[in-house]
């Protein structure tokens, strides 16, 4: 059984303006395909949550290739067309967000730095650390808080932000804190929260596919 | 210039603020039109990569050096130590660019000669050669980074190296930076989208060889 581009929940304009309709089609055809492709060349292996967790065991194709594909799988997931989620999280998540950063805006403060100051091309993200504590952090590349003995701060991720240059180069150029700030329109928090109960509070990764 | 400044007015704090705003740096002008790359890399992108995020990288660097002036004089190798990743990031940004809008011309020019094409062929075999390492080299970067020819002087060879981000090559490997290819996505993206590879294979229609022999003549007797 090998590794599967998965389809979009949406069509590929929805979550305009925020992000356009041609970086969503180039970056799930072209940029997630490769990865898909090129790990499925890389490993014969199929359980990618213990890949990851196991990381250092493979080789740099199947770290830069299962990463991809695991943080790009889920970033379609962590995203929805405006209206048709939550605009911020709600119940436990909100809870915990409040008692560790004392406001959701605290949050997205903190977690639009860690984008920001991510240098080159990796991720943001907000996850739940094995003591059951939030963090936010960032990652070089396609690494994520999941690859044990890499991530400065392990995790399990339940919300995560692409800042590789292509994911916003097309319509906000240089301009990447524009890019996140217009991105936190899309979030879809009623997925996130669903990551956040039904997995990351049981010490479970998030599963793709 | 700089060097001419007598130490003793670095540490005097009446010329502490002209020291520093002498010592600012700026972005150099391209030697050529925003256009005069193409058809290989568009004016769009040149005048981007040159205004916003060279630029960035200068802006970035004078920030970084006046805070480690500033640092110094307050006595914290704490907070010089600190300092280090804006220095490597930005003042890294700023050599690779600058060394990258010498090495490309319109229209390129004809293949390496003279010293520089004997030490290809000694090293690579053959100029075709050369370029298919590089080639695949900066294409299979992951991320961002930059590939580069370089020139190994204690061991007195070319070699193909790929520096992560914007590290700059002489102060992490210790080659002499001869000719570099910019792979990050802003360097290619508003034209070539994910097509790196085809972008890195038309860059050498507008490599400036003149210049490579140059800064490889300065290299080998500097």
């Amino acid at each position: 059984m090998s590794y599967q581009l998965p389809s979009l929940p949406y069509d590929y304009q929805v979550l305009e303006p925020f992000v356009d309709k041609e970086t969503m089609n180039i970056h799930h055809t072209k940029h997630h395909q490769a990865y898909v492709t090129n790990l499925n060349n890389a490993t014969k292996d199929t359980d990618l949550v213990a890949i990851m967790q196991n990381i250092k065991n493979y080789p740099v194709a199947v770290r830069n290739n299962g990463g991809g594909h695991y943080n790009h799988s889920l970033f379609w997931k962590w995203m929805a067309p405006v209206g048709s989620s939550n605009v911020a999280p709600f119940g436990a998540l909100k809870d915990k967000v409040e008692s560790t950063f004392g406001s959701v805006d605290e949050m997205k403060k903190k977690f639009t730095d860690a984008a920001l100051t991510r240098f080159g091309s990796g991720w943001a993200w907000l996850g739940v650390k094995n003591d059951g504590t939030l963090a936010i952090t960032s990652t070089a590349n396609q690494d994520n808080p999941l690859m044990t003995g890499v991530a400065e701060v392990e995790m399990i991720p339940i919300l995560g932000l692409d800042v590789w240059e292509h994911a916003y180069y097309l319509k906000y150029q240089n301009r990447r804190a524009e890019y996140i700030q217009q991105w936190w329109n899309v979030v879809n928090w009623d997925e996130v929260v669903r990551y956040y109960d039904e997995f990351a509070t049981k010490n479970q990764p998030v599963p793709i596919q | 210039m700089l060097s001419s400044i007598p130490k003793m007015l670095a540490r005097n704090t009446k010329n502490f603020g002209k020291l520093v705003a002498c010592s600012k740096h700026t972005l150099p002008d391209l030697p050529y039109d925003y256009n005069a790359l193409e058809p290989v890399i568009s004016a769009e992108i040149m005048q981007l990569h040159h205004q916003k995020h060279h630029a960035t990288y200068v802006n970035n660097l004078n920030v970084a050096e006046e805070k480690l002036l500033e640092a110094k004089h307050r006595g914290s190798v704490s907070d010089e130590i600190a300092l280090t990743s804006a220095l490597k990031f930005n003042g890294g940004g700023h050599i690779n660019h600058t060394i990258f809008w010498s090495i490309l011309c319109k229209n390129g020019t004809s293949e390496p000669q003279g010293d520089l094409a004997e030490a290809i062929k000694r090293d690579f075999g053959s100029y075709q050669r050369m370029v298919d390492l590089l080639v695949a080299t900066s294409t299979g970067i992951q991320g961002s980074g930059w590939g580069w020819l370089g020139y190994n002087k204690q061991l007195n060879r070319l070699e193909i190296a790929a520096c992560p981000n914007q590290d700059p090559l002489l102060a992490t490997t210790g080659l002499h930076p001869l000719f570099g290819i910019d792979v990050w996505e802003h360097a290619y993206y508003l034209q070539y989208k994910n097509l790196r590879p085809d972008y890195v294979k038309n860059i050498f229609k507008i490599a400036n060889w003149r210049k490579v022999e140059e800064l490889f003549g300065n290299a080998k007797n500097n």
